[in-house]
């Protein structure tokens, strides 16, 4: 009972240096920034291995972070040759390939209005649909092997890539086409020069979007056949055999490989849209 | 992510088109994607089709299964044009026809409710055979995930909103809890809620709305924010309370942003009832398909995606609705 009343009391500890922190005069400053959200997640961590250890929560139900990063620990090399399956050969061959391939289409389905106004409600409607849905299909057509994986991921991002890059690529408006007709600019000059940079906050959008959905679809691929190896497969064998430690474990390289993918689209939107509001600091 | 939740961004090209100009377009795209479907029929399943038709004594070149395993798909196709005849009807094909998907579709639906043995018509209750009976029970628990996570996306956005605290320390995470592939623990969220007794719905419901509320949250912190100086200097100099401000002008103002992202919420709600349903296998679209997948029966997955398929179309038109109706009333809408 005592390490949950600590639980309790690091929660109010927490909390108040965060209010202090967020209501001082340092608080617009980079450092206070990045210390609010890492001690409001430090805290969490806390409460959750005090509470788990006080309350006796068995481990099958949660265990607590200690044990989860021991089992991390332990099984460094399973779970980077998961990684390596699922994260580098499925997950990143398909979202290259599937954002490459919508790109490539939106600009050939931006020099036809006819196409335009066909594919982009057919498009919109598809990338609401559950999409997920196809992989125990496409399973059973490329084996289960790391290919079918990646195809789950092409068909994923396709579409809500595609979407927001045709919707990019009408963003300029019609002063500045016309700027660039009365340089007699080719179509070439004109989407090199003007319509993608104008179109790149758009394409960031759409990449971001698809790099969280890339290692959905490559993971739930995997609970319909892998081999031996994968992080969809380590989770799905390791709750039959109850090792929640190991689940944990397969989960945080999921959220992490998660995170960092998702942090690098977002360094190269930065580098590449400094110009754009959003970026340009303040609000 | 944010742009995705914006109501303007829905505004794309062709929307000032007037909407039987619109019609032609997508019908064309329609079509050629059944036709590209057809003509990919014959291709996916030559090597089964010619195997069947051997078996029937046509002459198929090369004769031997084993050396046809080797060869292209299309190389077989162009060796074999008389033998193709049943590419469109065969019984396990790789790749349905899209009529084979209507039939499995009608047959498992209409028919089986009608004239099954365990259909509505002759026992009273919905048949465990049918889509309709699946199709309800993910309709379940993606109304309770998207009633819990809009819920919660509006009260974490309330909070976000008025407290500085909340706002510096909740938003990264939330943002950091979208890059986790959440629908990877599906799973095991369901074992785990087993072991300590909580089965059928929340579960699933868990889920759905674990992937519903960050759309909810970025746009309603959105909404929430929309009001400008000017009017939040208006409620100032009437010295009105954070309640009322909340009541009378945030929340009101925040209603376009609201129903843009209740739409994509209710979207994702669907796939994660139909993940969730994957590893239980107790009824749901989900179980369907990988019961589909487990005994080869590609025609009962097409049937149950495009079941998926129209029950999102269906939501998502329900919602856009509601927006019509509601700004409509609220003079935010001619």
């Amino acid at each position: 009972m005592t390490l949950v009343i600590f639980a309790v009391l690091l929660w109010a500890v927490g909390f108040g240096v965060n209010v202090v922190l967020a209501n001082g005069p340092a608080r617009d400053t980079g450092a206070v920034r990045l210390a609010v959200p890492l001690i409001f997640g430090l805290t969490i961590l806390g409460m959750w291995e005090l509470i788990v250890r006080g309350m006796q929560v068995s481990t099958v139900i949660l265990p607590p972070p200690s044990l989860i990063a021991a089992s991390f620990a332990e099984n460094l090399g399973t779970l980077w040759g998961d990684f390596v399956q699922t994260i580098l050969k499925g997950a990143l061959s398909g979202y290259i390939f599937g954002c490459g391939a919508a790109f490539v289409t939106a600009l050939l389905v931006d020099r036809s209005d006819y196409l335009r106004r066909g594919l982009l409600p057919l498009g919109n409607f598809m990338a609401a649909l559950p999409i997920v849905g196809t992989a125990p299909i496409l399973v059973m057509w490329f084996g289960f092997g790391w290919q079918s994986k990646a195809a789950v991921v092409v068909l994923m991002v396709y579409f809500p890539m595609l979407v927001n890059t045709v919707a990019g690529l009408s963003e300029t408006t019609s002063m500045q086409r016309d700027l660039m007709r009365t340089y007699a600019a080719t179509w070439g000059q004109t989407l090199w020069t003007l319509r993608l940079p104008a179109a790149l906050p758009f394409v960031f959008n759409g990449l971001k979007i698809c790099s969280t959905l890339a290692l959905i679809g490559a993971i739930v691929a995997e609970f319909f056949g892998s081999p031996t190896l994968g992080l969809g497969f380590r989770i799905s064998t390791s709750i039959g055999q109850l090792d929640l430690g190991m689940v944990w474990s397969a989960i945080l390289v999921s959220a992490l490989s998660g995170t960092v993918f998702y942090g690098l689209v977002a360094l190269a939107e930065r580098r590449t849209t400094f110009w754009h509001a959003s970026h340009r600091g303040g609000r | 992510m944010a742009e995705a939740s914006d109501p303007k961004a829905g505004a794309t090209a062709g929307t000032g088109w007037p909407r039987w100009l619109r019609l032609p377009p997508v019908l064309g795209m329609v079509l050629a994607l059944l036709a590209i479907w057809y003509v990919a029929v014959v291709p996916m399943n030559v090597k089964e089709v010619l195997t069947a038709a051997e078996r029937a004594g046509v002459e198929v070149s090369p004769p031997s299964a084993v050396d046809r395993r080797d060869m292209g798909n299309w190389a077989l196709v162009l060796r074999n044009p008389h033998a193709l005849g049943d590419s469109w009807s065969s019984d396990r094909p790789k790749l349905p026809a899209p009529h084979q998907v209507l039939v499995e579709l009608y047959d498992s639906t209409i028919d089986e409710e009608l004239n099954g043995r365990r259909g509505i018509v002759r026992s009273g209750t919905l048949s465990n055979r049918s889509l309709v009976y699946h199709a309800l029970v993910t309709l379940n628990a993606t109304f309770l995930g998207f009633l819990i996570g809009a819920l919660l996306g509006v009260g974490l956005a309330v909070g976000i909103v008025h407290s500085r605290v909340m706002d510096m320390s909740v938003m990264p995470w939330a943002i950091v809890s979208q890059t986790i592939p959440i629908v990877a623990l599906a799973p095991m969220i369901i074992v785990v809620l087993y072991s300590i007794g909580v089965q059928g719905l929340i579960p699933k419901a868990v889920i759905s709305a674990y992937l519903s509320f960050f759309p909810v949250v970025v746009g309603m912190v959105k909404g929430l924010r929309s009001p400008d100086a000017m009017q939040m200097d208006l409620m100032r100099t009437y010295s009105a309370p954070t309640a009322s401000v909340l009541t009378k002008l945030r929340l009101p103002s925040s209603i376009p942003y609201l129903f843009a992202s209740l739409k994509i919420a209710i979207a994702a709600s669907l796939v994660g009832a139909i993940v969730g349903e994957l590893p239980v296998q107790k009824g749901g679209l989900g179980a369907r398909m990988l019961a589909g997948s487990y005994y080869g029966q590609t025609a009962q997955i097409w049937a149950a995606l495009l079941v998926a398929a129209a029950l999102a179309a269906l939501l998502v038109y329900a919602i856009a609705a509601l927006e019509r109706r509601t700004l409509r009333r609220m003079g935010m809408m001619p």
